[in-house]
C-alpha cells in the first residue's frame, strides 16, 4: 500500500509542478490564448437563412489525419453554419470503404451529397443510386471526367492536368532544367495527372520519384538519396504541402541547389515561401471546395439553382510567390488557406 | 477441445467421455463472449442512431461485415492452427489485379482470368506454408515479409501493364456480365439490397466451421495449433495442415478480390495494405486465441459482424469520425476481455 501512495503522491507533485509553471511561464505571444482571441474576434456562427435546417453529407477519399481535407471540411462547416445546414462528414482511402460510406449517407436519407470522385469506378454505383433516391450530389475536387455522367449537378475542384500544366510553364520560366516530382501516394490518379501535365510543358526533363507519404521520415531520406544520386536536379515539385518540409530539409542534407516548389497550401508553406525557401506553391483553394459545394447544394434546394452550365467549376490553379504569401500567411494560420 | 492422446485413463473415469449439461456446453463455446459483444453493439446502436435500425441500413451493414468477414473465416482457421498470415490483405487486391489484367491483356473471355487470378492466388498461399513449414521461421516473419513483396509486385506489374496505377476497365469484354452475377450481384428482398458476398460470406463459415467440428482435417487444425510437436508425435501430417490452411486464406483472397473487380470494373493497385489486421481482429472478437489452438469458425463471424455494426453505426450515429479507430480499439480489448472472463468462467465451473 505504502508503495501506491508515494506513487499517488508523485503524481500530485508532477501536476503541480506543471501547473505552476504554465502559470509562472506566461508566454505573451502566439499559443492557445492568441488563438481564443482570434476566434471571439471573428464572426459568430449564426445561420443568414431561414430555410428549414437541410442535412447534407460529405464523403471524401482522404485518409486519416489529413491537413488539405482539413481545410476542405473547414469551408463546408463555415458554409454549412450560414446556411442553416446539419453538416455530416465521413472518409476512408479505400474505395470499397468510400462506397459504403455513401450508402450509408443514402439510407439516412441526407438532403445532399457531396462525394469525391478520386477512384471513379468505384464510386460510380452509389453516385448513380444517389441521383435516383432524388438526392442532389455535387462531386468535388476529383472526377471532373465522371461528374456529368454519374448525374451529378455540378464538379468543384482543380483539373489536375492544367494544374499540372501550369506548373510545367512555371518551371520554364525560372529557367528551370531537370526537375523530379515526387508522388506521396501511389495509386492516386490526380497526381499522376499533375505530374504527365508538367512532364508535358516543361522544356527540360521531368522524372517521378515514388515515396511513402504516411512516413515522413523515409519522405525525406527518398529525395535526399535522389538529389545526392544526381547532382543536376534544381527544381523539386512535391504534390503537398507537408512534404515541401521535408524536401527542403532533404535538399539542405544533399548539399543540393535545387529549387523546391510545391502544389498546396499551408502555414509552414506560406512562411518558406515568404523566405524564399520555397519557389512557389500551386494552390487548389480547398477551402473553397468545401465551401462552395454546401452553398451550391443550398442554393439548389432553396432556389433550384445550378453553377457552370454543365462544365466544371475550377478553384484552381492559382500559382502563389513570395509576393502573395504575405497576405496568405495569416489565413494559412487559422486554417482556411 | 484438445484432441492429444495423453495416457489412457482408466475406463469409467475419462474425462473426455463424462456428460456435460447442455447448458456448460454452450458456456464452453469459444464464440460465447462475442454474442453477448455483438448483442451489446447492437442494442448500443439501436439507441444512439435512428437510422441504424432501418431496413436499408440493416443491408449496409451486412454487405460491411460480409466484405471483412469471408477473409476473417480462414483466417480464424488459420490462427486456430497456430499460424498468422500478414498478407492477407493485399492479397486481396493482387488476385482483382491479376484477374483484370490477364483478361484485358490477353483479350480473352473474362472467366480465363478469373481462373488463372485463382491458380496464381493458391500459388501465392501454397508459397507461404511451404516457406514456413521449410524454413521453420515464425509465420509473423514469412507473411510480413510476403506482404511485403506483395504490395510491390501489385504496384510495379499494374503500372509496367497498365502503364497507369489502375487497371484498364474490362466491363465491356465477354463473361464479365455473368462473372458479375456470381461475385458482385445484389438482389432486393423487401425493398432491401442484399448483396451476393453476404451469401458467399454464410456458406464458407458454414464450410469452415464443418471442416473444424466434423472432419479429421479439423481435428489436425486444433492439434498443430495447439503443440505442434506433440501432433506430430501421434502422426498429424503438421505440414500438410498448415499449407491446407494457407490455402484457404488464399481461396477466400480469391473471392474477395474477384468481388472487388468485379463490383467496381477497375482495380486500383495501392490497396488492401492494413486490411489483413482487422481480419485478425474479427477473428480474436470471435474468441480466436493470439496463441493458437482454440477459437471458431462462427465466432469470426460475429466478429465480422461486430466490425460491420461499429464501422457504419457510427456514421448513422453521425459522430466525428475522427473517432473511430479509438472506438474500434477500445471494442477489441472489451470483447477480448470479455472473451476471457467467460472463458474462465466456464472452465472453472467443469
Amino acid at each position: 500500500m505504502a508503495r501506491v501512495r508515494t506513487g499517488v503522491r508523485a503524481m500530485g507533485a508532477v501536476l503541480a509542478a506543471v501547473l505552476g509553471a504554465s502559470l509562472v511561464g506566461c508566454s505573451s505571444t502566439g499559443g492557445k490564448r492568441a488563438e481564443e482571441r482570434a476566434a471571439r474576434a471573428a464572426a459568430e456562427g449564426r445561420a443568414a437563412v431561414d430555410t428549414p435546417r437541410w442535412t447534407f453529407a460529405m464523403v471524401t477519399h482522404s485518409g486519416d489525419g489529413d491537413t488539405f481535407w482539413d481545410i476542405v471540411q473547414r469551408g463546408a462547416e463555415q458554409a454549412a453554419v450560414k446556411d442553416n445546414i446539419k453538416f455530416l462528414y465521413s472518409h476512408n482511402d479505400e474505395a470499397q470503404q468510400q462506397a459504403q460510406l455513401v450508402q450509408a449517407a443514402i439510407d439516412q436519407k441526407v438532403d445532399g451529397l457531396i462525394v469525391t470522385l478520386a477512384k471513379p469506378d468505384a464510386m460510380k454505383d452509389v453516385v448513380t443510386k444517389a441521383t435516383k433516391a432524388g438526392i442532389p450530389v455535387i462531386t468535388v475536387n476529383s472526377g471532373s471526367a465522371e461528374s456529368k455522367r454519374f448525374g451529378a449537378l455540378t464538379h468543384i475542384g482543380q483539373d489536375e492536368s492544367i494544374a499540372g500544366e501550369a506548373v510545367g510553364e512555371e518551371l520554364n520560366a525560372r529557367g528551370r532544367k531537370k526537375a523530379l516530382c515526387i508522388l506521396h501516394e501511389q495509386g492516386n490518379v490526380g497526381h499522376e495527372q499533375r505530374c504527365a501535365g508538367a512532364k508535358k510543358t516543361f522544356d527540360g526533363q521531368m522524372q517521378n520519384l515514388y515515396v511513402e507519404g504516411t512516413n515522413m521520415p523515409d519522405v525525406q531520406a527518398s529525395i535526399e538519396a535522389k538529389l545526392q544520386a544526381d547532382k543536376n536536379i534544381d527544381a523539386v515539385v512535391t504534390l503537398g504541402a507537408p512534404f515541401a518540409d521535408a524536401a527542403v530539409k532533404a535538399k539542405k542534407t544533399a548539399g543540393s541547389k535545387a529549387e523546391i516548389d510545391t502544389f498546396d497550401l499551408n502555414a509552414k508553406v506560406a512562411t518558406a515561401l515568404q523566405d524564399k525557401t520555397l519557389g512557389f506553391a500551386v494552390d487548389q483553394q480547398p477551402y473553397l471546395q468545401g465551401y462552395e459545394a454546401v452553398d451550391l447544394l443550398w442554393l439548389h434546394r432553396y432556389n433550384g439553382n445550378v453553377l457552370g452550365g454543365g462544365r466544371p467549376v475550377l478553384t484552381g490553379p492559382q500559382i502563389i510567390t513570395s509576393k502573395d504569401a504575405a497576405e496568405l500567411a495569416q489565413y494559412t494560420k487559422r486554417g482556411t488557406r | 477441445m484438445s484432441t492429444i492422446a495423453g495416457p489412457s485413463a482408466p475406463a469409467g473415469a475419462d474425462e473426455r467421455l463424462m456428460r456435460t449439461s447442455p447448458l456448460r456446453r454452450l458456456l464452453g463455446r469459444p464464440e460465447l463472449g462475442s454474442v453477448v459483444g455483438a448483442a451489446a453493439v447492437f442494442i448500443f446502436f439501436s439507441i444512439v442512431a435512428d437510422s441504424f435500425l432501418r431496413a436499408s441500413s440493416f443491408g449496409t451493414v451486412l454487405y460491411a461485415a460480409s466484405t471483412i468477414g469471408i477473409m476473417a473465416a480462414p483466417v480464424a482457421l488459420l490462427m486456430i492452427g497456430g499460424e498468422f498470415d500478414l498478407s492477407a490483405g493485399v492479397l486481396v487486391t493482387s488476385s482483382a489485379l491479376i484477374s483484370s489484367m490477364f483478361s484485358y491483356q490477353m483479350t480473352a473471355n473474362v472467366w480465363v482470368g478469373v481462373f488463372v487470378s485463382l491458380l496464381v492466388t493458391l500459388a501465392i498461399g501454397a508459397f507461404n506454408g511451404f516457406m514456413l513449414t521449410r524454413t521453420k521461421l515464425p509465420s509473423f516473419i514469412i507473411t510480413l515479409g510476403t506482404f511485403l513483396m506483395l504490395t510491390g509486385l501489385n504496384l510495379g506489374f499494374t503500372k509496367l501493364i497498365s502503364g497507369t496505377v489502375s487497371t484498364k476497365a474490362i466491363g465491356d469484354m465477354e463473361g464479365f456480365d455473368s462473372a458479375r452475377k456470381v461475385f458482385a450481384s445484389q438482389w432486393t428482398i423487401g425493398g432491401v439490397e442484399f448483396k451476393v458476398t453476404i451469401l458467399w460470406w454464410a456458406v464458407l463459415v458454414a464450410i469452415a466451421t464443418w471442416i473444424l467440428l466434423r472432419t479429421r482435417f479439423g481435428n489436425w487444425i486444433f492439434a498443430v495449433g495447439g503443440e505442434a510437436d506433440a501432433a506430430r508425435a501421434v502422426g498429424v501430417p503438421v505440414i500438410r495442415t498448415k499449407i491446407g490452411l494457407y490455402l484457404g486464406v488464399a481461396f477466400a483472397a480469391w473471392v474477395s478480390g474477384q468481388h472487388l473487380l468485379f463490383s467496381f470494373d477497375v482495380v486500383q493497385s495501392g490497396e488492401g495494405v492494413g486490411n489483413e489486421l482487422i481480419y485478425i481482429i474479427a477473428a480474436v472478437i470471435g474468441g480466436c486465441l493470439i496463441t493458437g489452438g482454440y477459437g471458431s469458425a462462427i465466432g469470426s463471424a460475429v466478429g465480422a459482424f461486430i466490425f460491420g455494426m461499429t464501422s457504419k453505426g457510427i456514421v448513422y450515429a453521425e459522430w466525428n469520425p475522427d473517432w473511430f479507430k479509438f472506438f474500434l480499439g477500445a471494442m477489441l480489448l472489451l470483447a477480448t476481455l470479455l472473451n476471457a472472463w467467460v472463458r474462465k468462467r466456464a472452465e472453472a465451473t467443469k
